[in-house]
């Protein structure tokens, strides 16, 4: 499939990026690892007259702890983020996310900050950094500023990014002691997306739940906070019982529609069942690792 | 409008002004004339364009060719040296690795690419390394046997690089 004609820049400063959305801010792209917008420009759903390409701005592929959070720039690949021990072993939700995103060859170009740029509902990174509760910056000539990803996420296909601003680092905040987070996700195949995915985040005092967030991947027209379970688990203590009810909240939360993944009530029979999956993973690693 | 593209392809240099929206796939093609590289799906689903960039296998339907100006990019086409198979293509030839054979060449660049990184890989993994390159003929059973069969080649060569092998036969 041949996409629409389009004019490619690569401009080598975040200058450079603004300046060229700037002069058609109707009509421009930012482009970074492409593995969603392309295959939308070859089916014609895109077909934007200038692309921005960010692959030779310098800065932009940052992976480290800053200031009490992790930064991801915004052209650090899946694949780095699979491969990074810091992820690994602090980060472990994102792990699985990056793990699950696709497949390995389209993770070798495909950016986190493309994931959430995108404001794909079926996403997978959006879930899990509303389950850690993640900042986006944005930056414009206007300057730059922080958004809870909670706002960044405005509705399907749209987030509050404006047409001048570039997605420049995602802020995590660092994890608590007794902290762990886990991503589980159910698709029908390999490089699917998911018919529901559920991503964590719990921070434990003993065996009581001090903290709690918890995300929804493609049961809604956004990537969705589970707020009712997040609220019935904090102070509570992880028994079966109280899984299972925070499941029931959860499945709750969800606004699932029914499609060619299955219908309504299916969906929300998974967001039960892999909300309980996801906090059992993630108190077991809140449980195994010493910050 | 047209933009002008310098890049290597399999050590050769190549260069050609082209549409920003040419795909890579067909650069290789269509431009360099290199039909090893098949497209399939053309959806990003079954790999069977995947060619390596910088070493890294990508996807090569899913990539305009302005995006990888200057990049080193190799293809099926590259991976026999003197009239002398890969340890991957021999690894196909001898498990029966193929039978229609449309997906073997992103198949080889994938498994390639990723027993460089992965001496010694579990069935496991070379499962997972291969899960964005579909095959509709084998089952993968054989596949997998071949991944091991070059990954057994390759450790044989990096042991002892300049020696000849003694027997004509291949090990099993």
């Amino acid at each position: 499939m041949i996409p629409d004609n389009f004019t490619y820049l690569a401009p080598t400063t975040l200058a450079g990026v603004w300046e060229a959305l700037n002069a058609h801010p109707d009509d421009s792209k930012t482009l970074a690892g492409g593995q969603s917008l392309i295959p939308l420009m070859k089916f014609r759903l895109a077909a934007p007259a200038y692309l921005v390409d960010l692959r030779h701005v310098p800065g932009l592929d940052t992976l480290e702890e800053r200031d009490g959070a992790l930064v991801i720039g915004a052209m650090v690949r899946e694949s780095a983020l699979e491969r990074s021990s810091l992820i690994q072993r602090r980060y472990p939700g994102i792990h699985d996310a990056s793990s699950v995103v696709a497949d390995p060859l389209v993770r070798n170009w495909a950016t986190v900050g493309g994931n959430l740029a995108h404001g794909d509902p079926a996403n997978d990174h959006p879930a899990m950094m509303l389950a850690l509760g993640a900042r986006v910056v944005a930056e414009s000539p206007r300057g730059r500023r922080e958004l809870d990803i909670g706002d960044f996420l405005v509705d399907t296909m749209e987030t509050a990014l404006q047409p001048d601003e570039t997605l420049t680092e995602i802020h995590v905040p660092q994890p608590a002691p007794h902290s762990g987070s886990a991503y589980v996700k159910f698709e029908r195949k390999v490089g699917d997306y998911a018919i529901a995915a559920v991503g964590v985040r719990l921070t434990l005092d003993g065996a009581t739940v001090r903290e709690a967030g918890i995300g929804l991947t493609n049961v809604g027209p956004k990537a969705l906070r589970a707020q009712q379970a997040e609220a019935f688990l904090v102070g509570q203590q992880l028994t079966d019982e109280t899984l299972r009810e925070a499941g029931r909240l959860a499945a709750v939360d969800a606004q699932p529609s029914a499609d060619l993944r299955g219908p309504v009530e299916y969906k929300r029979a998974l967001v039960r069942t892999l909300t309980m999956r996801a906090l059992r993973a993630a108190a077991e690693r809140a449980n195994a690792v010493t910050q | 409008m047209t933009q002008h593209v310098k890049l290597t392809l399999n050590g050769q240099p190549v260069e050609a002004d082209i549409e920003p929206r040419l795909l890579l796939v067909h650069f290789i093609r269509e431009v360099a004339n290199l039909t090893g590289t098949h497209i399939g799906c053309d959806t990003t689903s079954c790999g069977a364009c995947t060619v390596q960039i910088n070493g890294v296998p990508s996807k090569s339907c899913t990539l305009f060719a302005v995006q990888v100006d200057g990049a080193d990019i190799r293809t099926v086409e590259g991976l026999e040296q003197d009239g002398q198979l890969s340890p991957i293509q021999e690894g196909f030839f001898e498990e029966h690795g193929l039978q229609c054979g449309f997906c073997t060449p992103g198949m080889m660049m994938t498994a390639e690419a990723f027993l460089r990184d992965h001496p010694d890989p579990s069935e496991a993994e070379i499962r997972q390394a291969i899960s964005g390159n579909l095959c509709r003929c084998t089952g993968y059973v054989n596949i997998v046997k071949s991944i091991q069969h070059a990954a057994l080649r390759m450790r044989e060569g990096q042991a002892a690089p300049q020696e000849a092998p003694v027997t004509a036969e291949a090990p099993r």
